[in-house]
């Protein structure tokens, strides 16, 4: 094995329910519902995917939304943007830590 | 405007109309033969990839014509642009390939014959060849409902500018191409420019009475996929075209309709110079859906093309595939619609384009 990545492996997916076959079906039931049109537009949870996607590093998911987004509707542009969402919140996670940081600089500090 | 001076600019001017590509043709690239567009479909390694097979597993023997409805009339090849993803490998050096007037009093004379409710004129630009507007007239004369197959861009051409005022008058449905309501998307596939002439022309088209939900004046948007993927959900990209088209432009559409490219000509050439070719064919077969099967185009209508020959739908057209009716191909000349209507359709790999996910044709999603 030459990397523990593969493209090929996406559609394998379902085989995840070789060894529990019950919780695969409850899980792909529950994921097929949460991207149903509901509330928010499919095209829209799409979207989210795609950030959430980018957050948790997943090539898979970068793959699968990708496309899917482009499906929907969605262009360049707007997926651009909903990168940037992710990559704003990972970063401001961290940033907004820099208060705790203040904080004790502040207590320890003269 | 663009023909200052004289009263015509060459259509190979991208003042004429933005250009994405050229001609295969125009290339003289081997692709440019349908013979060749069949085998390298055929030369796939493609699972599930026979189409009689598939549609024999889901229990349907075979494509069956239903009573024809649409009587689609080919008029040539000639256009001002040169899309990427273009079927028919239209351009406008495509200039020999043009409907004569014998043959367009033939396929008058043949629609009348016909109980079709729609008669569906296509290009190329339609409005390029000097019988449209007589195809038009007379199709009107028999009462038929009548579909032009517009690229837009054509109607900022002085010599069109009467035309959606005279498309209004004659009650005729245009059916344009955009292929998405923002400008990246649809540029990428039509030309740089073409998203903004676009805007124009739907204004124009709206100026007319077009888009406000008058059915004799109905004006349909069909957007293809700018990429190797399918065409989304019809109804959830309405509503949000509807909304983006109307906030940021102020332009107003009765319909839109969802087609998937299908793997002929250009967008065969672009699929396979891009290596997406295997895994678009994949998607289309893992996608085949025997629910899309009833509602197929091919089934409830005829593809007249150019020089007179019939076909099953416009895709087989392209690939020089023509209707089989009595064990003989058919010209417009010698139609009949009773042998026609027992003839069993012609089908080829490129179909799973037309039977993807909620199925895909002339007329949007067919489930």
């Amino acid at each position: 094995m030459d990397t523990y990545y593969k493209p090929e492996d996406l559609p394998k997916f379902p085989q995840i329910a070789e060894g529990n076959d019950l919780l695969a079906k409850k899980f792909f039931e529950y994921y097929g519902a949460v991207f149903a049109e509901g509330a928010l537009t499919a095209r829209e949870k799409s979207l989210i995917a795609l950030a959430v996607a980018h957050a948790v590093q997943c090539p898979y998911c970068i793959d699968a939304y990708s496309n899917d987004c482009l499906e929907k509707g969605s262009d360049l542009e707007q997926m651009t943007e909903a990168v940037h969402v992710a990559c704003a919140i990972r970063g401001g996670a961290s940033l907004v830590h820099g208060v705790q940081m203040l904080g004790h600089v502040h207590k320890k500090g003269m | 405007m663009f023909e200052t001076g004289s009263d015509f600019v060459a259509l190979s001017s991208l003042e004429a109309g933005p250009k994405r590509s050229t001609t295969l043709l125009s290339r003289r690239v081997p692709l440019a033969a349908p013979d060749a567009q069949l085998a390298l479909l055929d030369a796939l390694d493609l699972p599930g990839g026979d189409f009689e097979a598939r549609l024999a597993e889901a229990g349907i023997p075979g494509l069956s014509p239903k009573p024809l409805g649409f009587f689609q009339i080919n008029v040539g090849k000639l256009c001002n642009m040169t899309c990427r993803h273009c079927h028919v490998d239209a351009g406008p050096d495509r200039t020999d390939e043009q409907m004569d007037r014998a043959t367009a009093e033939a396929c008058v004379a043949a629609l009348a014959r016909t109980p079709a409710h729609t008669v569906d004129i296509t290009g190329g630009a339609p409005e390029l060849n000097p019988h449209f507007e007589y195809l038009v007239e007379e199709s009107v004369r028999l009462g038929r409902h009548v579909i032009d197959r517009c690229n837009l861009t054509i109607l900022l051409l002085p010599r069109f500018r009467h035309l959606p005022e005279w498309l209004a008058e004659r009650g005729v449905e245009v059916v344009c191409s955009l292929p998405h309501w923002r400008m990246r998307n649809t540029d990428a596939q039509r030309g740089d420019g073409t998203f903004e002439k676009s805007i124009a022309a739907l204004r124009l088209l709206n100026a007319a009475g077009y888009g406000r939900g008058d059915p004799a004046r109905r004006l349909t948007l069909v957007s293809n996929p700018a990429g190797a993927f399918l065409a989304g959900s019809q109804l959830a990209m309405e509503r949000e075209w509807r909304v983006g088209l109307e906030r940021e432009h102020g332009v107003h559409f009765d319909r839109l309709i969802c087609l998937n490219n299908m793997p002929i000509s250009r967008y065969l050439e672009w699929l396979e110079s891009t290596g997406n070719l295997a895994a678009y064919m994949e998607r289309l077969t893992a996608a085949f859906n025997p629910a899309a099967v009833d509602g197929l185009m091919c089934r409830d209508t005829l593809s007249i093309s150019w020089d007179g020959r019939i076909y099953d739908c416009d895709f087989n057209q392209m690939l020089a595939l023509p209707s089989v009716v009595e064990g003989r191909f058919v010209r417009v000349q010698d139609f009949d619609a009773a042998t026609f209507a027992a003839r069993r359709i012609v089908t080829a790999r490129h179909c799973f384009g037309c039977t993807a996910g909620a199925g895909s044709s002339c007329g949007g999603a067919t489930t």
